[in-house]
């Protein structure tokens, strides 16, 4: 179920302003990878590289590779549609679809492939999804009402829930908790160690020590100078990143010098 | 869980399956809603594209200075005469009065919204105002009859009483575009002028009125446009006429949507056999090129309203 | 409340008034003029509106409370008054507004969509212009394309509905079994009224589109949809009610369309709902500008009766659009 991606000299383009550049990874299957660094320094355009979302902007593009599993996600004859099924995503701000009930959220992705999905089956993927999203027990009697009505913290976890029903590969989070109480922050992160059985999760904080708490790998990501592309400058086991970075910016950044 | 940053494992090709292609159901019905939404927009350019070619290719024809500058008086059967001139002359006229009608009642009446309006007066007044644009113009015409039959009473029709009837039609939308324009003036403005001990009324004049005037001249330009295309209300109300009226206020006016109107309703003539000074179709030649005539008055005060707002806007850079 | 404020202010008025005044009313001079002025004019609105109704009513009295109108008025059949005249005009004036609107609303939809969703963004605004400009033109252009150019395009059209659709009702053909010819028919008039009413749909439900919040759109991206799945998931749902308002805009429209009908339909007084059969229905709108200039005092009155009718129809009409715009922003205020 869970996949590997393999990043190699890739460059993220806006028409022809060069955003991010030169980055090169590897994340592992069944792992948290996590991205940090200061604001505009590219990490949620590389995130949404890796499904490719960042498509939807006219404009823009990219260079290099993005191989999942082998298979380079921008190579001929692979269709971006197929690819955002493969690779969920959750966004900063939960996004229920308001017209829709709890229940035909969840379903909101698998409906797109099979319209007639039985009762049976239907019922037993919401309350499977749900249930990995830590969110079946609080929404149970209610799977019928509007998903807007939920708190923020279960909405996020409604969009888990939804983003997992399909069963991707790979599970992308840009900033998941930045719109979230401390309490439905707890909730998403101990979600996330639970999700990392299955999947391979990569998510983008501004939390340090959120990453440090979920991740098993962090990249660090950083300006090279104001008005230069972001970039990649290191990943590694999440440990040696908060304890001896190799890079002096890292250390800064970590030890709250700046950003 | 793999640790090694080893090279990729050999591509599988199950996953390339997957990643390549998304269910060719799915794909088509996306194709199929493509070429339709493509389609529509096609489909509503034929309309106007051909309006507008029929427009200038009929109109052409008999479009000149003589035709500007010449009325319907003694002009019949299939002679080769005949202009637009009275009706040119009625609906500038006609029209020049809506506005001074129009333009005032409808600016103040948007200050009062915007400045004043509190309450339930300007909840019934914003209501009445969205009531007044859904009238529909016959109806505003017949309006302006009744009023002026029943004060004045019959051989009442003047030019007057159509510029009442377009004036129940333009004031709403000019009270409309106004609203928004002064809406759009910042509220620190207001403030600084009152800072400055300048009363309401001055700074509602020389401040938010100035400052909104080229959006305001754009919208009261944009209501000219609709209204000076109106026919039917003038049809009843200032009726019709061949010669020249510059009295707006007593007798029937011409104006060029009625002209258009009554020449293409005076059909075809029936020429006799071997008079080769009578043209068949004159009449509708007549239609079309009055038609062209006020396409490009609407199209000119269309043109003059983008220009206006785009060379007297506030300036924001010395 | 009221004392710090008056000790701060210099005593301007000797004996200051008990009840604590509203700050609004202390303007005075020319300040209070031009409030009045403006005040004036809001209420001016309002008693336009209500002279209207007052004047049409006035007008129609005579007509309305006439015994025997058929003997006074030609165009009422003997024996019968003023309701069956009426019935079949209001049945022809809103089944020609059913029409065009069934016409116009998918094609406006697709076009909003177009622009909205589909076409290059620094197209877009260029697109919508064009199609506001098929709103600056006259309604009497319309009616003399419509019934000069349009009408012998579409003559077969009609022909070949009538013989391979002709078992619907609507499609049926006269007692040859053919579409009138010219086809100066209801669905031509329809036809014309649909392309009037397009620019006016198209707008608002554009305008709607367009708002439709950019979380919505990338969660069904993310999902995997298609740019059609996109506007099924996220777009239409959240539209649906600003294109219905619009709908009823354009259907108000489209009932108090004038010349377009006068010039093209051969009119008819009958509850029929054959569309390409000539001198079968008329509009309330089109039959007084037909006849108003050559009717006598009773007459005019008559068809004042009936421009009543149509008033009190585009009103709610355009209410009911009104309604469902406000609350929409009910909804969208609590998401």
């Amino acid at each position: 179920m869970a996949q590997r991606i393999d990043v190699k000299d890739l460059n993220i383009y806006y028409g022809d302003f060069l955003a991010v550049a030169g980055v090169e990874m590897s994340v592992e299957p069944r792992s948290v990878t996590a991205f940090i660094g200061p604001s505009g320094c590219g990490k949620s355009t590389f995130l949404r590289t890796l499904n490719r979302m960042h498509e939807v902007i006219p404009g823009a593009h990219v260079e290099g590779t993005v191989a999942m599993d082998g298979v380079d996600l921008y190579g001929a004859g692979i269709d971006p549609v197929a690819v955002r099924r493969q690779v969920g995503m959750v966004f900063q701000r939960p996004n229920p679809f308001p017209t829709m009930s709890i229940a035909e959220n969840v379903l909101a992705g698998i409906k797109l492939n099979n319209k007639r999905i039985s009762k049976s089956d239907a019922d037993e993927t919401v309350e499977r999804a749900l249930t990995s999203a830590n969110l079946w027990n609080e929404v149970k009697d209610r799977l019928n009402r509007p998903g807007s009505g939920l708190s923020g913290g279960q909405q996020q976890r409604l969009c888990i829930a939804r983003a997992i029903a399909v069963k991707p590969q790979v599970l992308l989070m840009d900033e998941p908790c930045s719109a979230l109480d401390p309490i439905s922050t707890l909730a998403i992160e101990d979600l996330v160690s639970e999700l990392k059985a299955d999947y391979t999760i990569v998510i983008v904080t501004h939390n340090m020590q959120q990453a440090a708490r979920v991740s098993d790998r962090t990249a660090f990501f950083n300006l090279k100078a104001t008005g230069q592309p972001g970039r990649l400058v290191e990943i590694d086991d999440t440990p040696t990143i908060f304890s001896s970075p190799r890079e002096q910016a890292t250390e800064d950044y970590i030890s709250g010098r700046f950003g | 869980m793999a640790t090694l940053d080893t090279a990729p494992a050999t591509p599988s090709s199950a996953l390339r399956d997957v990643l390549s292609q998304v269910d060719p159901k799915r794909r088509r019905k996306d194709r199929v809603m493509q070429v339709l939404v493509y389609g529509a927009f096609v489909l509503a350019m034929i309309p106007l594209v051909s309006l507008v070619w029929s427009v200038i290719s009929k109109g052409i024809g008999r479009f000149d200075l003589y035709f500007l500058t010449h009325s319907m008086r003694n002009v019949y059967g299939g002679m080769d005469a005949g202009g637009v001139y009275h009706a040119l002359l009625g609906t500038i006229l006609i029209t020049l009065l809506t506005a001074v009608i129009s333009v005032p009642i409808g600016i103040v009446t948007a200050v009062y919204l915007v400045e004043y309006g509190k309450g339930s007066l300007a909840r019934a007044v914003t209501f009445f105002v969205d009531v007044m644009t859904g009238i529909p113009s016959i109806v505003a015409g017949l309006f302006a009859f009744s009023l002026f039959y029943l004060v004045v009473g019959p051989q009442s029709k003047s030019g007057l009483v159509g510029a009442v009837a377009l004036s129940v039609l333009m004031i709403p939308v000019v009270i409309r575009s106004t609203e928004e324009m002064l809406r759009l003036v910042p509220n620190e403005l207001r403030e600084a002028s009152y800072a400055l001990g300048v009363s309401k009324w001055l700074t509602i004049i020389r401040v938010v009125l100035r400052t909104a005037v080229a959006g305001i001249t754009t919208g009261v330009m944009i209501a000219v446009s609709r209204v000076i295309g109106e026919t039917a209300p003038l049809l009843i109300t200032v009726g019709a006429t061949d010669s020249i009226n510059d009295d707006v206020f007593h007798g029937n006016m011409m104006t060029l949507p009625v002209y258009v109107y009554r020449q293409y309703a005076a059909g075809l003539v029936p020429c006799a056999p071997g008079d080769d000074a009578c043209i068949p179709t004159i009449n509708y030649d007549r239609a079309w090129s009055a038609a062209l005539v006020l396409i490009l008055v609407v199209m000119l005060l269309n043109l003059v309203a983008r220009g206006v707002s785009r060379w007297f806007a506030p300036k924001t850079r010395a | 409340m009221a004392s710090p404020a008056t000790a701060m202010t210099p005593p301007v008025t000797p004996d200051p008034p008990p009840r604590r005044r509203r700050s609004r009313t202390t303007d005075r001079g020319l300040d209070r003029a031009f409030r009045y002025l403006a005040v004036g004019s809001g209420m001016l609105i309002l008693a336009t509106l209500a002279s209207v109704a007052i004047f049409l009513v006035l007008e129609a009295l005579p007509a309305l409370t006439h015994d025997d109108l058929a003997s006074e008025i030609a165009w009422i059949p003997e024996g019968g008054n003023l309701g069956d005249v009426v019935g079949p005009l209001i049945f022809g004036t809103i089944l020609a507004a059913i029409v065009s609107l069934g016409l116009a609303v998918p094609v406006a939809v697709g076009i909003a969509l177009f622009i909205s969703h589909y076409a290059p963004r620094r197209m877009a605004s260029a697109l919508g212009y064009v199609v506001d400009l098929l709103a600056a033109i006259p309604s009497v252009v319309f009616g003399l394309w419509g019934v000069l150019v349009l009408a012998p395009k579409v003559q077969p059209v009609w022909q070949f509905l009538v013989d391979y659709f002709g078992w619907i009702p609507l499609f049926a053909g006269d007692e040859h079994g053919n579409a009138s010819n010219p086809p100066r028919v209801l669905m031509t008039t329809a036809l014309v009224l649909a392309v009037m009413i397009l620019p006016i749909i198209t707008a608002v439900s554009r305008e709607v589109f367009l708002q439709t919040p950019r979380l919505h759109e990338e969660a069904a991206l993310a999902l995997g949809a298609t740019r059609w799945e996109l506007i099924r998931m996220a777009v239409l749902p959240f539209g649906r009610s600003g294109v219905t308002s619009a709908a009823m805009l354009g259907l108000g429209r489209a009932l108090g369309e004038t010349m377009a009908v006068l010039m093209i339909l051969s009119p008819g007084f009958l509850y029929s709902f054959k569309l390409l059969v000539a001198s079968q229905q008329q509009t309330i709108a089109a039959n007084i500008a037909a006849k108003f200039n050559d009717a006598d005092d009773i007459g005019r009155s008559a068809l004042i009766a009936t421009g009543l009718a149509l008033f009190v129809i585009t009103l709610l009409v355009n209410l009911g659009a009104r309604a469902i715009v406000a609350r929409r922003k009910d909804f969208s205020g609590a998401n």
